[in-house]
């Protein structure tokens, strides 16, 4: 089983607040892991630190990507290397088109930018400011197509499915099928995936080969996505803290 | 650089410099200079004028309908003229228009006639080559009634001119009907001193549009054009893109006097403030009633050794106008850098893109071919730390 990435004994701190305790996890080749957690949990510092944004602060813990020690760079050298983050909430940058970054993020040459938007109906955006005035599917959609365009080996999805109508997060589970190569099934996958998910949608169109429950920034359980998920529809958080099957390595 | 700072004593004639036979004299690092700019003669014109210090070198028009002529030689043919001689600005402005009207260099004059819309844009060239020099020149562009004209100015200097000043006088005549779309793309140097004084007029239904870009290093800018707008329904836009050095002064402003019902004007100013002293200066003043006024002044902050000055003003003296402005000043917002930086785009790329986005205006009016020709500069210009 080869390691993607590997987050061992990782404290973090953001503005002063320590936010994630202890995590440490392995995430194999080609396997997809979800994440879910109440709203603070710590599931988003947990993905902001392993793209490296410089607000959320390791205070002990290595992150390796490929084997190599990435804990200390800074986040273009990890898109470089292969990690690409979907942002749930991202930002309007006036006057810079969605098609100047496309250009800008692209890192191999044979993927054409015009094909791959016109492939999910969006070619209409390229020419349009990115993120202004898109609406909660298109928001996704754009950050969809960045990442398909930038194509990372290590796939971080914050809440994909937040604030997108049920019609259109078919469409957007099938951009992640393509993100995560889930849409050829019988053929090994390089590609993996961090999901987080608050309301475990996005189960029903990729099939997640392990789930995670973060609560007050540590890891309680781990196990199959689906049971987990439906464990936590039955009971709530609440019935994950009271369950004791604390997952440690 | 104050204007009372500029001594004109310290620059010496243009007139004293051997001219040019023509532009294959340049250099070849001029020419380059000079393409970055525009001036390629692969582009489609529909004419010319360059000119080197004191002298044109090239003046020519390829179509029917224009007249481009070197304004000694227009006012010498064409009495008429002094009708349109410093009738827009007042000889007696400064010491700046003194200094012209006493000793005048050259300059373009530039005629459409009544109904000729011109496909290609005229494009002229006022560059400074010799050292010390201050280059004294006087424009006037009239379009006539239902006409339309892309005037491109490429103004620059050569590349090594430690020092020199410019002090362009410009007089335009939008008629009845007419459209002016004059785009100045400007690159002076680090010890250049700039003073153009400019005077706008347009009659009914007349639409004026000017761009001004100056996007590489400069000693001082300082000009504040003024445009009148006399008729129904004629409209005036301003649009100011400025990248503001370290050791410069730019003040840039614009005064449109709404004289007429229905008149309408936009004054729009972004500015980049990497050093020195950046005033973006705005004034709209509504004399009639049933008029429109914006004004949009936004500067972008990139260091603590800059200054960055927005001064909108707005006057009425009639109810029924709508008037309005907004300014803001403000740094990069650090999440936008981080969201490029995790596309891969180091901070450096990453804010070179950000300030190009913050720079790039959509100009209501212009051509698409004047719109990539600025997009394009905005790319050779390298914006960034």
């Amino acid at each position: 089983m080869e390691k993607l990435l590997e987050i061992k004994d990782l404290w973090v701190e953001v503005e002063g607040k320590e936010v994630l305790k202890d995590i440490s996890l392995i995430l194999p080749l080609g396997e997809t892991h979800v994440i879910f957690g109440k709203n603070g949990s710590g599931k988003t510092t947990l993905l902001m630190t392993i793209m490296g944004f410089p607000v959320y602060k390791i205070k002990h813990g290595k992150i390796f990507f490929k084997g190599e020690d990435i804990t200390e760079l800074p986040p273009y050298e990890r898109a470089k290397r292969g990690i690409g983050i979907m942002f749930q909430r991202p930002p309007t940058i006036r006057g810079v088109k969605l098609k100047d970054i496309l250009i800008s993020c692209i890192r191999e040459n044979k993927i054409k930018i015009e094909e791959l938007a016109h492939e999910f109906g969006f070619e209409t955006f390229l020419d349009r400011e990115v993120n202004k005035g898109f609406s909660g599917g298109e928001l996704k959609k754009s950050e969809l197509l960045q990442l398909l365009v930038q194509n990372p080996d290590l796939v971080l999805l914050d809440e994909p499915e937040s604030g997108v109508d049920i019609e259109n997060i078919q469409f957007i589970g099938k951009m992640i099928k393509r993100l995560l190569q889930k849409d050829i099934p019988h053929k090994p996958r390089n590609k993996s995936g961090l999901i987080i998910t608050h309301t475990g949608f996005i189960l029903q169109y990729i099939a997640a080969d392990l789930g995670y429950v973060i609560m007050d920034g540590e890891i309680y359980c781990k196990g199959n996505p689906i049971e987990i998920f439906e464990g936590i529809q039955k009971y709530g958080y609440e019935g994950c803290k009271k369950c004791l099957k604390r997952y440690s390595f | 650089m104050s204007n009372e700072a500029i001594d004109l004593k310290n620059f010496k004639s243009a007139k004293k410099v051997k001219p040019l036979k023509d532009e294959s004299e340049l250099s070849e690092e001029e020419k380059e200079r000079l393409k970055i700019l525009g001036l390629d003669e692969k582009a489609k014109r529909g004419g010319e004028y360059i000119q080197v210090d004191a002298y044109p070198i090239l003046c020519r028009k390829k179509i029917k309908g224009l007249e481009v002529l070197p304004i000694v030689y227009a006012l010498k043919e064409f009495e008429w003229l002094q009708d349109y001689l410093w009738k827009l600005v007042s000889s007696e402005k400064d010491k700046f228009t003194q200094a012209v009207a006493e000793d005048l260099d050259n300059g373009y004059f530039i005629r459409v006639l009544p109904n000729h819309k011109l496909i290609y844009p005229v494009q002229t060239c006022l560059y400074i080559r010799t050292e010390s020099i201050a280059q004294k020149v006087h424009n006037i562009v009239i379009v006539e009634e239902g006409a339309e004209l892309n005037l491109i100015t490429s103004c620059s200097v050569h590349p090594h001119i430690g020092s020199a000043l410019h002090i362009g006088i410009s007089e335009f005549y939008v008629k009845k009907g007419a459209k002016l779309t004059f785009t100045m793309i400007h690159m002076w140097g680090e010890g250049i001193n700039v003073r153009p004084r400019t005077g706008i007029l347009v009659e009914e239904g007349g639409t004026y549009i000017s761009t001004y870009i100056t996007l590489f290093p400069v000693k001082s800018i300082q000009t504040a054009p003024v445009c009148h707008l006399i008729g129904k329904n004629a409209k005036a836009s301003f649009i100011s893109i400025i990248a503001n050095y370290p050791n410069s002064c730019i003040d840039i402003g614009g005064e449109i006097h709404l004289e007429a019902e229905e008149t309408k004007t936009e004054i729009v100013s972004r500015s980049v403030v990497y050093g020195g002293e950046n005033i973006a200066r705005g004034k709209i003043i509504a004399k009639s009633s049933k008029v429109k006024g914006h004004l949009e002044c936004q500067g972008l902050m990139l260091s603590d050794n800059g200054i960055m000055k927005a001064i909108p003003e707005l006057d009425s003296f009639f109810y029924d106008v709508e008037l309005t402005h907004e300014a803001a000043v403000g740094k990069i917002a650090q999440e936008e850098v981080e969201y490029l930086m995790a596309r891969g785009l180091s901070e450096e790329e990453a804010t070179s893109l950000i300030v190009k986005g913050f720079l790039t205006v959509k100009i209501e009016g212009l051509s698409p071919f004047l719109q990539s020709h600025i997009d394009k500069t905005l790319e050779l210009a390298k914006l960034g730390f």
